[in-house]
């Protein structure tokens, strides 16, 4: 951590990606950062959010409420001529698409970078396995894709150039293998801020997109992107790789991000020299380039995760360029999960016809035939995650089960540690989709269940909502129960924190935190606890404030009035809220 | 240095909580120190909640992936035994084993015996080392959070593991917060005797 500030220009020291994305972003100079944390993209925020601690620490930095706050406020950063980093997971695209269409429309005052983070193999997602390549098409937005934390910092700062250049927002997209790989960076120089407030002058020219406007501005924006593309045609992280020993120049490979290193690896154990385009721009494609790439070619392999966008676009460029050419893809190499290495190994040697049984394996023989997918099963069980000891969703699921037959209710559950609720052990969750949803689902399916009988439904509906969760996206799902009236039972867990992610902050939680604070209380008066306890945002208030009626603050040990509560509120016409309030023991432990 | 090591790949393996990637850092940095290009990789998220956990470290002359490939394990270091039958898939004839004798039940399911675990791993090597580092730890420094410091240092001293001890202490120094330092040193120490 302390290393991230070194200044040793030239120096090369072990950074993880999210740590070498933190520090070209100290030497280029940025100076607003915003985000809402998503694994892997969350040691981003975590860093800056450490290095913010520090009184030297002069950029601005914020944990915003979601992720579409997070964008708009650079968006209102950049129009005022900063220098600005926004960081998300892939699904916080999904929150903010509704802002980053226009801004890339307006494109920047500031230049302006969001750094998208995928998880393929969903190691740490729960809702999908979601390529933000999609978006490129979509929002007509730039997307740089680096392989390892050197590129991290290496593109950040291209990616800044190019934002400064051609005024446009650029996506830096990284996946799990980029953002959670170390490996030395060399460092270069810490930019030495001269930090002045931005000025916002006045232009709806540039900054509102308003019909006839909107549409001369998507012309100025395709213009923008082919002149992206010239640029992209001569840039060096387009670079085509070995192949100058190669026999057989017949057959070669397009890849970009981690998969190159992948094959680089592979064709280190079978031996092989190929060419490879190693591509950085993922948008704009450099057409020009990759057809000169593939004139040459018999074949040519694609090796991408996930859904086969790049093939697509060379299968369209190969009918331009070598009509002969066969281009192989999906066909040797799943859409489904990141591509291990040995996967890309199998399916070059597919690809070149390279018999695998004459690999010098260094694996016995026996192994060495089923070895390219490594076949080995092991019989254990899988090891699920737990709740900590001590956690108080434990006091949660032991006051539902002694409040209801669990099989006779409905679960609803969101995002965030309480969705191990749904493991067989407890067994609670009966429908789990993306943050907030877990209000709005509860609605349509009590509506749903009510509908021709004329009187209230019979079954029950019980609906989980983490407190950073809830800030998030829940708030207008909690109006509308109201506003259409539907009677879900709301159970906010305020752990007062943002735990799954890595303990961030959030606005419900206590600015300041007292001896008392920590052991957690169902006192809704947070001004008592003592000066500066009172958090940003008071969630009791809020739901109060929506128009809920039936609340009540409880903390979850206290078992009695938690299953009165819940019997009670169930029994009730109109939706009804409990907020179950107690600080998630790892976050007070880690405060000691 | 003077026998430098084209390449080496390390599998470790344990259960969330168990310090994982502290072990990962302080490997990188030795490798480092001794030379060698270094990539690592692992993974966040639910880890710090009892799953599994499994993290890559390669160094060498000239390394490209930051993941270990299936077989190609060096080494796997295994804080819990019955995690090391997962890295089985890492494995060959050639891979070493260091498995540290300690079990962490998985929830409704029945614990594997030592036998039964070192049984499986023979038919993959023959190089399948049981060390009771935890309870080793617990009886000289009164805790086994040390057990994978302790673990490295019998892969460095024993030579299993190829980088030299002076690198391994200054990655341990460079890695290990202040306050905790003496404890891991401790823990290194045992593992010299
Ligand atoms: C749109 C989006 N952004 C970020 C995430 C990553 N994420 C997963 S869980 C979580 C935090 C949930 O916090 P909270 O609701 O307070 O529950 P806790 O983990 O504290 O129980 C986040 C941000 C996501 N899944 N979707
Ligand atoms: S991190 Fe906190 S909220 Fe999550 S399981 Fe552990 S104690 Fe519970």
């Amino acid at each position: 951590m302390k290393d991230i500030l070194l200044d040793k220009p030239g120096k090369k020291i072990i950074l993880l990606g999210n740590e070498a994305i933190v520090r070209g972003a100290l030497e280029l100079g940025v100076e607003f950062v915003s985000t809402y944390p998503g694994t892997p993209a969350s040691e981003i925020g975590n860093t800056f959010f450490k290095l913010s601690q520090d009184k030297e620490y002069k950029e601005y930095f914020e944990f915003s409420v979601n992720e579409k706050t997070a964008l708009e406020a650079a968006i209102g950063a950049s129009f005022s001529g900063l220098k600005t980093l926004v960081a998300m997971k892939n699904f916080g695209v999904n929150v903010c698409l509704d802002a980053l269409m226009p801004f890339v429309y307006t494109g920047t005052k500031g230049p302006t970078v969001i750094v998208v983070a995928d998880d393929p193999s969903c190691h740490s997602s729960a809702q999908s396995e979601e390529n933000s390549r999609g978006f490129a098409n979509l929002a007509h937005i730039p997307i740089l894709e680096p392989a390892d934390p050197q590129e991290c910092k290496d593109f950040l700062k291209l990616a800044f150039q190019i934002s400064e250049k051609f005024k446009i927002p650029i996506i830096l997209r990284t996946t799990t293998r980029v953002n959670h790989q170390r490996m030395p960076v060399q460092l270069g120089k810490i930019a030495q801020l001269n930090l002045v407030a931005g000025e916002f002058i006045k232009n709806p020219q540039q900054f509102v997109t308003l019909p006839p406007r909107v549409l001369e501005m998507k012309k100025e924006l395709l213009e923008k992107i082919e002149k992206i593309r010239a640029f992209a045609e001569n840039s060096s992280v387009n670079l085509i790789d070995g192949g100058r020993t190669s026999i057989n120049k017949k057959a070669g490979i397009i890849t970009s991000g981690v998969s190159y290193l992948n094959v680089k690896e592979a064709l280190k154990e079978l031996d092989l020299d190929l060419p490879i385009l190693k591509l950085g721009f993922f948008y704009p494609l450099p057409e020009q380039k990759i057809k000169t790439f593939l004139r040459g070619l018999k074949k040519v392999l694609i090796v991408e995760e996930l859904e086969p966008y790049l093939e697509n676009e060379v299968a369209r460029l190969a009918k331009e360029a070598n009509c002969k050419l066969e281009v192989v893809g999906k066909k040797l190499l799943p859409e489904i999960g990141e591509l291990k290495p040995e996967i890309i190994i199998s399916a070059i040697a597919k690809f070149t016809n390279y018999k695998l049984k004459s690999m010098n394996f260094r694996s016995s023989p026996r192994f060495a035939t089923a070895c390219v997918i490594g076949n080995w099963k092991s019989k254990i069980p899988q090891r699920s995650p737990q709740f900590c000891p001590g956690c108080s969703y434990w006091s949660v699921v032991s006051a539902i089960k002694k409040s209801v037959d669990p099989a006779k209710v409905i679960f609803g559950g969101d995002i965030g540690c309480y969705m191990l609720f749904g493991t067989p052990a407890i067994g609670m969750q009966d429908y789990l989709s993306c943050m907030g949803s877990s209000i709005g689902i509860a609605h349509g399916i009590k509506k749903a269940l009510r509908l021709g009988s004329g009187q209230a439904d019979s079954q029950k509906l019980i609906t989980f909502i983490g407190d950073s969760t809830f800030l998030h996206a829940g708030i207008p799902a909690l109006i509308n129960t109201i506003f259409n009236k539907s009677n879900p039972l709301i159970i906010i867990l305020d752990n007062q924190t943002t735990a799954m992610t890595g303990h961030q902050p959030n606005p419900a939680m206590a600015t300041k935190i007292n001896s008392e604070y920590k052991f957690g209380f169902t006192d809704p008066d947070f001004s008592a606890k003592g000066d500066g306890c009172q958090p940003a945002i008071i969630i009791e208030d809020i739901v109060r404030a929506c128009g809920v009626k039936n609340l009540k603050v409880i903390d979850p040990i206290k078992q009695e009035e938690f299953v009165s509560a819940i019997k009670e509120f169930l029994e009730k016409e109109e939706v009804s809220v409990i907020i179950a309030r107690r600080m998630c023991v790892l976050f007070a432990k880690s405060l000691k | 240095m003077t026998n430098k090591i084209k390449e080496f790949n390390i599998v470790i393996v344990g259960v969330g909580g168990q310090g994982l990637l502290t072990m990962l850092q302080i490997v990188a940095e030795a490798a480092l120190l001794n030379g060698y290009e270094v990539r690592t990789s692992e993974l966040h998220g639910l880890a710090q909640r009892g799953g599994s956990v499994e993290v890559h470290i390669r160094f060498g002359e000239k390394i490209f992936s930051p993941l270990v490939s299936a077989q190609r394990a060096d080494l796997v270091i295994a804080l819990e035994s019955q995690e090391a039958l997962r890295a089985g898939y890492f494995a060959s004839t050639k891979t070493k084993f260091l498995l540290n004798q300690h079990i962490i039940p998985i929830p409704l399911a029945k614990a594997l015996t030592a036998e039964e675990i070192l049984t499986s791993l023979r038919k993959i090597s023959k190089d399948v080392n049981l060390i009771p580092a935890s309870e080793i730890c617990r009886k000289a420094v009164a805790t086994d959070v040390v057990a994978g410091i302790y673990l490295l240092g019998v892969s460095v001293f024993k030579k299993i593991l190829p980088l030299e001890e002076d690198a391994l202490i200054f990655a341990i120094k460079k890695i290990i917060p202040e306050k905790y330092l003496e404890l891991n040193l401790k823990a290194l120490n045992l593992a010299k005797s």
